[in-house]
């Protein structure tokens, strides 16, 4: 796995990438969310879990192929629906979105903003 | 893995079936499967186009000589095939739309575009039947209503299984899995015409899904047998705001004759209650707009059903829609053949709506005036509309619908809701 540093996105809600984020921008347009507006694109996301719509695993290809891909996301939970569309993405565009699975104390224990180092499914603060 | 997924893995059935098994292996790995297991059926919601990397999946598929292997349906597209005149967005879009849909029906799905195939008596699953379908409200409605077991099978794992008839033992596809963990029950102060509304179920969904999250709740507190379509109506709005993909209803659904046996007779993590205040918040919240002005009614989301066209057709009447405001029906194009055979389709034009299929109204461009106010009866259209179709919404029941583009403005009915 290649190493990822990038800054990480703490969303205070989960995120449905579709209905959620426009893949065009790399942006929060769910209108209900806490953070609308902010930008994945290269980000770490943080979230508790991926929730809602069972397309999201498309919008997660398309941002790798339009290049607003978040760089890795972390979860409490696994998530079958981003794990298959980036599995899916590598294959057709060879780049890896990292989703990982943290301990929910750990995973709200990141501060938003701050640099995180991910490699060979580890997390580490900068 | 048996040989013959060794087999797909392998190559030995094509290069596409290969694709598709590793998808499978990879869901395996990320559910902690045990082993894979058979299904008798599946519905592939991956046909909506959402960027070239949709079409670029299907591409891969199609070259590699990929074919289902179990009966297939296919969720909506991009574009109304029938009606192609509906469609007011970029002509671009809408080819690649098509083009996707068309991608589906040669790997050999059948070609129902429908986000509501429990609704078709024909393709829809048996109690205990393992399955593999897609798009949220219809897995939410496949666990919950029918009592046939799926997971949530997102975009690319769905025609995956399709393709290799194989998905992981994990998750829903287990009874222990399907027991209720958390009890939501009504509030005494929720009052009796309320809990027999249409109008309450698809507020009482997003709040469902908002105290549930992924967990599989039990709602207690309803009259028996609740119909079909207020149980959809109650999961699409769930599987809207959370990430539920299996409920209870006390007394309506299959595996929750009683709340014990919801629980598989065990205690509940959890047992909360749902007043009437946190209702009417939650109400208010799903319409973005106030005022009485409105430029168009959106129903269908999900997919109407025979029934409720029909209801559709007895409230108007011999009333026609208002000719300043739209009146647009989403459902599906068996749905609508019948409707067209029973005489129902008839009355309904002639009362001036008009009815889209193979697609809905707040994932495409159909509706003249988007912008809105977009008066709807469904949770589910009213959470994504704005978001994605930038509609500002007026969330209210069927009822109040229908009596408000026969106005050409917003007409309320608070009696339900006790006044307020």
């Amino acid at each position: 796995m290649t190493e990822i540093h990038a800054r990480a996105l703490v969303l205070a809600e989960g995120l449905s990438l579709w209905g959620g984020m426009d893949p065009s921008s790399g942006e929060i347009i769910d209108v209900h969310h806490p953070q609308l507006g902010a930008s994945l694109t290269g980000r770490i996301v943080v979230m508790p879990s991926g929730r809602g719509s069972s397309s999201s695993a498309s919008v997660l290809a398309e941002t790798v192929r339009a290049k607003t891909a978040p760089a890795a996301m972390l979860l409490a939970e696994p998530d079958l629906i981003l794990a298959i569309g980036a599995a899916v993405a590598e294959e057709l565009y060879g780049v890896q979105v990292p989703i990982l699975v943290l301990p929910p104390d750990e995973l709200a224990a990141i501060p938003d903003g701050v640099m995180l180092r991910i490699g060979e499914g580890t997390v580490r603060r900068e | 893995m048996s040989s013959r997924d060794r087999e797909l893995l392998d190559g030995t059935h094509g290069d596409g079936a290969a694709f598709a098994m590793r998808l499978v292996v990879r869901a395996a790995e990320v559910t902690r499967a045990r082993q894979l297991i058979d299904i008798t059926r599946a519905h592939v919601d991956s046909c909506l186009y959402h960027g070239e990397a949709t079409l670029d999946f299907v591409q891969r598929l199609t070259d590699g000589h990929a074919r289902v292997s179990v009966p297939t349906t296919l969720n909506v597209g991009a574009v109304d095939l029938l009606h192609p005149e509906l469609f007011r967005g970029d002509p671009g879009v809408a080819d690649r739309g098509r083009l996707l849909m068309n991608r589906y029906r040669a790997l050999g799905a059948r070609p129902t575009f429908t986000c509501a195939p429990y609704q078709l008596l024909d393709v829809r699953p048996s109690l205990g039947e393992q399955v593999a379908w897609g798009e949220s409200n219809a897995i939410a409605f496949c666990n919950s209503v029918l009592g046939a077991k799926t997971n949530r099978y997102g975009d690319f794992l769905d025609i995956a299984a399709a393709i290799t008839g194989r998905v992981p033992e994990a998750g829903l596809h287990l009874t222990e899995a399907r027991r209720a963990t958390v009890v939501l029950r009504l509030a005494d102060d929720l009052p009796a015409a309320l809990r027999d509304a249409d109008v309450v179920f698809p507020v009482l969904g997003i709040v469902l899904g908002r105290r549930a999250g992924s967990a599989v709740a039990a709602i207690d507190g309803l009259a028996a047998n609740q119909s079909e379509d207020r149980l959809k109506a109650l999961g699409a709005a769930a599987a809207s705001s959370g990430s539920v993909a299996m409920f209870h209803v006390v007394g309506s659904t299959p595996e929750a004759p009683t709340l014990g046996d919801a629980l598989q007779h065990q205690a509940p993590e959890r047992v909360e209650l749902i007043r009437l205040a946190e209702l009417r918040a939650v109400r208010d919240e799903l319409s973005t707009a106030s005022g009485d002005r409105l430029t168009a009614v959106s129903l269908g989301t999900p997919h109407a059903s025979l029934s409720e066209l029909e209801r559709y057709a007895a409230m108007l009447a011999d009333r026609r829609v208002h000719p300043d405001v739209e009146c647009l029906v989403s459902t599906g194009r068996d749905v609508m053949a019948e409707a067209s055979a029973q005489g129902i389709l008839g009355r309904l034009r002639q009362a001036g709506v008009e009815l889209a299929v193979d697609t809905c109204s707040y994932i495409t461009p159909l509706l003249r005036n988007a912008a809105g106010p977009v008066m709807t009866d469904s949770g589910k259209w009213a959470y994504y509309a704005p978001g994605n179709i930038g509609a500002s919404v007026i969330f209210g029941s069927s009822a109040e619908c229908i009596h408000s583009a026969v106005a050409g403005r917003v007409v309320r009915d608070m009696r339900p809701w006790g006044g307020a």
